[in-house]
């Protein structure tokens, strides 16, 4: 399935992304990182800490109604996948963002802004083995 | 106060997930597929994301504390390790196989689409399940936990 290069959409949605991170350090003092975040909503240390990650959850959840209102439509989401690829993958990343405590937001963005060396090493294992991942799912399995 | 703007912070990062593509696994997949249907948008995403991070966080820490906080609480551990490398190249692998990372998932949950949602089931399962055990191997070898980055 093709998808059209979005070069400045996906800038501009880059930058916002950035932007949420930066206000998150300014205002709160905490890392945005959604794998942080569904842990703290669903596994909370304090009353004070699940409110704001819950909050922010809430917030990311309402963003495609709110753009839906903003422009006549809702963000397109096409699932190239099976229903057992989804489940199966989706079971891997729980148990591989936990063990290796973030994500794309929280390693990939946060931590590499923040030039954590943990961050770097993470984020080139979780970008090398997708790489291969989907080579072998296209061209080695599916080819 | 404080729930304002955590909501608001994070209907931009969703806005933003959502602008940039992030929010859809065919785009997602094919950004990794150098090999196939190649689409390089992602890599605008995570430039712009870390361009915007990048300075903003350096500009941000000359402050004595958070506007709405006691204090930063950014993650003190620096152990490169196996738990580390494991859990990421795992992450790698689920993402390669389904498409969404939790980052654009969760953003996506608000479309109500029921693809969506079986993959947040499955990933809650997940994280879930490996609290739970790396919670009983702690009780028997005592290691210390690591935070989120």
């Amino acid at each position: 399935m093709e998808t059209a290069f979005t070069p400045l959409a996906s800038l501009a949605g880059g930058a916002l992304i950035g932007l949420a991170a930066v206000l998150l350090m300014l205002i709160h003092g905490r890392i945005a990182g959604a794998t942080g975040i569904l842990t703290g909503v669903l596994l909370p240390t304090s009353r004070d800490d699940w409110a704001w990650r819950a909050a922010m959850l809430l917030g990311m959840v309402s963003a495609p109604g709110f753009l839906l209102l903003l422009t006549g439509t809702m963000p397109a989401i096409e699932v190239p996948v099976s229903t057992i690829a989804l489940l199966i993958g989706g079971f891997i990343v729980g148990i591989g963002v936990t063990l290796g405590s973030g994500c794309t937001s929280g390693h990939g963005v946060c931590g590499m802004a923040r030039l954590s060396p943990r961050s770097i090493v993470a984020t080139a294992a979780f970008m090398l083995v997708t790489f291969a991942t989907v080579y072998v799912v296209r061209h080695v399995i599916g080819g | 106060m404080r729930l304002i703007s955590a909501y608001l912070i994070g209907l931009v990062f969703g806005a933003g997930i959502a602008l940039s593509g992030m929010i859809n696994p065919a785009k997602v997949l094919n950004f990794f597929d150098v090999a196939g249907s190649w689409d390089p948008s992602l890599i605008f995403v995570m430039g712009g994301a870390l361009l915007v991070t990048f300075v903003g966080y350096r500009l941000v820490p000359g402050r004595e504390q958070p506007l709405l906080a006691r204090r930063f609480q950014v993650p003190t551990n620096s152990a490169i390790d196996t738990r580390l490398v494991g859990g990421s190249a795992l992450f790698g692998l689920g993402w390669g196989i389904a498409g969404f990372c939790p980052g654009g998932a969760l953003p996506a949950l608000g479309t109500g689409r029921s693809e969506v949602m079986m993959f947040v089931v499955a990933l809650i399962a997940g994280m879930l399940l490996t609290r739970l055990a790396m919670k009983m191997s702690q009780r028997t070898t005592n290691t210390p936990s690591s935070q989120h980055a």
